[in-house]
């Protein structure tokens, strides 16, 4: 692979501390290194800014409830599908793009891993085939175990190592990355027609509280020692007067600590916390509780968050969490589809729109700021916007430009139509505080990429690291007074190289690159009771064959494998 | 005003689609950029000149812009596609989305129209002399944002799916129409000259429908409560008023539900 130099460019590396020394970075064979030879080719970054690859921690990219939103709403594809360019594939698609859309807007915007953040894992091999259809960045993805049957039953009854040991049989058959819970006991209490709305709503059937799920499973998280925390969207999302709740399960990482050898330092990471951090006790009286979920998050070391910002757009929700949608449902009277997953979990799909003149919207979008804006780690605090639920991805130029400008906020919240109820709700009117470059590269780089366990791949320029190098046109000394030139610079990267290769030039696309699948390969002793009790259940319970069930290789054509030692 | 003429000179061997055909595009620009303009037949990208002889000119602005088309325009797609003034004149047939997304002006089409004329449109009008196909006025696929202002009157008959997501604005069908008029409307005005099959206003949650003629088969969820007398288009009858559709959830203004009506004349 040839030889590459990114000259004397601003470099922001939060990983190394390094704020914006003009330096260069050499890339050889796809890595990071000290120093390449005189013949490498030339990037000139002179006056612009360069960071890592960009690490989204949670985004819904691929798998069966996207292509139901792909396929329910055709009115998101109207209009904005041009014509396929020379070598590359037609783009489709706003809040759900298309596989190729999905790649080509996120190498734009110089990002080099997603997370998948909800994989059922009895359609795993759908998800995979979505995420090798989808071309540049490196993906991993997330199995769900909030609502699994094995878990609740094994958690029932206190049994955190077999819990463990199913876990790593489920990761590995699904070549999963870690684990994640959606409103844990919830949604298998939707298969009653119930929903968990406390931690302590007993799950029918199996009488156990999401309180005794998420606390099981961080165990189990740690017990295996996995790169990533639990990663967890809590009960009651979305209902005013949630932050209560949301700050006692964040209580439940108290006393746990972090146990592996990837340098990750939370137990929890508690995602797209813009729609657990409200107030009030109904829409009328619905108020931020941004201020309230930062003063015990800042304080507390084993969590990590995302934002999970509201970007004011008409977009599509998606979640595991099947009795919200069905309650979303209700309130817009839009579409509604919903999937029931066997033993596993459930899913729901609806239309949104954010609307700027709606008061509730204004509140929400104030709230996914704030919540930033309050965070004193910014190396746990992570830009998300829970694609495509509080907006698409291809808003985070725009929610950067926010967290960076007081006067693109102020212009936003003039721009409401209930403007001053919105500033009575919130805190954003009095907020000045303006975020730096280097804070922005720790929310979307070194901080996320921590948070799972890789920081020794992505999210910075030490030799030795994934050559994922965006070079922004944004001059650090001189920044643009103008808060749009900071979106339009995020939009489009000047140019991002990919594992080496140069993928974006001018936020062009030019190259397909050579995308990879990221997955955790725990390897644990035999636990023959666990073995036993997966057999009997496929023989039992499943719609499938044991032997169907698995990922097969040819899925995933493109791995790259984080190998997990666990010692007996 | 100032016209601009199109003459077909060739027929498309797929079908052309026509989206630059507008007052608004054309406005301004001379008959030669005018025959530059891009369209597209199947995934090639063509220009209109490929199938039209441009004379004369248009006016500075889409308002002072007439285009006439001078022949049959069957395999043209997206003619006046989101025009806001001006006029276009179809001197023949022409193919689907006639005045898709429109927010302006006049179309007149002497000949038959293809399916989805006026799609999700927003204000102006279409006069088709001839009949139409399906989903007159309709929503595209998917949305639940259908036809918001303007008036569509097809003097001859019309398919299935007529106002389809409706919100606002007038449809008149001169003779007969088949299934699904209005369904999940929530305002506007179809009014159906002729017979109509069935499934008229299944749910529909506001909005009036009109039939002058007979519906074959009602729906259950359409409840009568009156006789009423009321002029419609001119025309002045005695109707049935049912309200519906009974079955959808349906708003509420000052404590009372807010129901559709349907008015189908009462027989003699």
């Amino acid at each position: 692979m040839a030889e590459i130099i990114v000259k004397n460019g601003f470099v922001i590396d939060p990983a190394r501390k390094i704020d914006g020394d003009v330096a260069d970075v050499a890339i050889k064979d796809g890595k990071i290194v000290d120093k390449v030879g005189s013949g490498a080719k030339v990037i000139d970054a002179k006056g612009k800014v360069v960071m890592a690859g960009g690490v989204d921690v949670h985004a819904h990219v691929a798998g069966p409830k996207v292509n139901v939103g792909r396929l329910f709403r055709p009115e998101d594809k109207l209009f904005k599908s041009p014509m396929a360019q020379d070598k590359f594939r037609v783009e489709s698609g706003f809040s759900i793009p298309s596989t190729f859309k999905t790649g080509y807007d996120y190498a734009r915007m110089g990002y080099a891993f997603v997370m998948e953040a909800a994989m059922p894992p009895l359609h795993s091999p759908h998800v995979h085939e979505e995420i090798h259809d989808t071309p540049i960045i490196d993906e991993g993805a997330l199995p769900v175990f909030g609502n699994n049957w094995f878990v609740m039953d094994y958690l029932k009854k206190g049994e955190v190592e077999n819990t463990a040991a199913y876990i790593a049989w489920l990761i590995k058959a699904t070549k999963g990355f870690g684990v994640k819970l959606v409103n844990p006991g919830g949604t298998a209490a939707w298969g009653w027609g119930l929903n968990c709305l406390s931690l302590n709503d007993p799950v029918p059937y199996f009488e156990i509280t999401p309180a005794e799920i998420i606390t099981g499973c961080l165990k189990a998280n740690e017990y295996l020692g996995l790169p990533h925390s639990v990663h967890i969207h809590q009960n009651n999302l979305g209902n005013p007067g949630n932050y209560q709740i949301t700050i006692d399960s964040l209580k439940l990482a108290e006393g746990i600590k972090p146990k592996n050898k990837f340098g990750r330092e939370q137990v929890m990471h508690s995602t797209h916390i813009q729609f657990h951090s409200y107030k009030g006790s109904n829409w009328g009286d619905f108020e931020s509780g941004a201020k309230e979920v930062m003063d015990y998050v800042n304080k507390s070391k084993g969590l990590t968050i995302d934002l999970g910002c509201v970007t004011l757009d008409e977009t599509t929700t998606m979640t595991a969490d099947g009795p919200f949608e069905h309650h979303l449902n209700g309130l817009n009277h839009l579409k509604w589809a919903n999937v029931d997953v066997e033993l596993e979990t459930a899913a729901g799909v609806v239309p949104y729109v954010y609307d700027p003149n709606i008061k509730v919207c204004g509140i929400q979008w104030a709230i996914g700021l704030e919540l930033g804006l309050y965070a004193k780690n910014m190396d746990r605090t992570f830009i998300t916007t829970d694609h495509p639920n509080a907006g698409p991805f291809t808003r985070y130029p725009r929610v950067i430009k926010w967290l960076m400008s007081k006067k693109a906020r102020e212009a936003t919240l003039n721009s409401l139509k209930h403007k001053d109820k919105v500033i009575d709700a919130t805190h954003i009117h009095g907020i000045d505080r303006e975020l730096t470059l280097y804070e922005i590269a720790q929310m979307t780089r070194s901080g996320p990429a921590k948070c799972l366990g890789m920081s020794n791949i992505y999210g910075g320029l030490a030799p030795g690291m994934n050559a994922d190098v965006a070079v922004f046109d944004l001059n650090y000394k001189n920044m643009p007074s103008d808060p749009e030139k900071i979106e339009k610079a995020f939009q489009r990267a000047a140019c991002f190289i990919k594992s080496g290769e140069i993928v974006v030039k001018d936020g062009e696309v030019l190259d397909h690159g050579h995308k990879r699948t990221v997955w955790v390969n725990v390897k644990m002793p035999e636990n023959p009771q666990v073995k036993r009790d997966i057999a009997q259940s496929f023989t039992k319970d499943y719609t499938v064959g044991i032997d169907n069930y698995p990922v097969r290789d040819y899925l995933v054509p493109h791995p790259f494998v984080i190998d997990v030692n666990v010692e007996a | 005003m100032a016209t601009v003429t199109l003459k077909p000179t060739k027929v498309p061997e797929l079908m052309l689609e026509g989206y630059t055909i507008s007052p608004d595009t054309f406005a301004g620009k001379t008959p030669a950029q005018i025959a530059g303009l891009e369209g597209r037949e199947g995934k090639i990208k063509v220009k209109l000149g490929d199938f039209f002889e441009v004379s004369g000119s248009p006016g500075k602005t889409a308002t002072e812009t007439d285009i006439v088309i001078a022949g049959d325009c069957s395999r043209v797609k997206y003619i006046g596609n989101k025009m806001t003034a001006g006029s276009i004149t179809v001197n023949g047939n022409a193919d689907m989305y006639v005045g898709g997304w429109m927010k302006g002006g006049r179309i007149h089409v002497t000949g038959n129209v293809h399916s989805f004329c006026g799609i999700a449109m927003e204000g102006g009008e279409i006069l088709v002399d001839g009949k139409a196909e399906n989903y007159v006025g309709c929503a595209y696929r998917g949305d639940w944002r259908g036809m918001r202002g303007g008036t569509i009157r097809i003097k001859g008959s019309a398919g299935n799916d007529i106002g389809t997501f409706m919100l606002g604005g007038t449809i008149i069908i001169e003779k007969d129409a088949f299934i699904h008029v209005s369904t999940h409307a929530e305002g506007g005005t179809v009014i159906i000259k002729g017979d109509v099959e069935g499934r008229v206003g299944g749910q529909m949650v506001k909005g009036d429908i009109f039939v002058l003629g007979k519906i074959k088969y009602m729906l259950p969820g359409f409840k009568k409560i009156a006789t009423v007398e009321k002029e419609v288009d001119g025309v002045m009858a005695t109707f049935d008023h049912y309200i519906g559709d009974l079955g959808e959830r349906h708003p509420k203004s000052k404590g009372k539900e807010i129901f559709a009506n349907l008015y189908v004349k009462a027989a003699a």
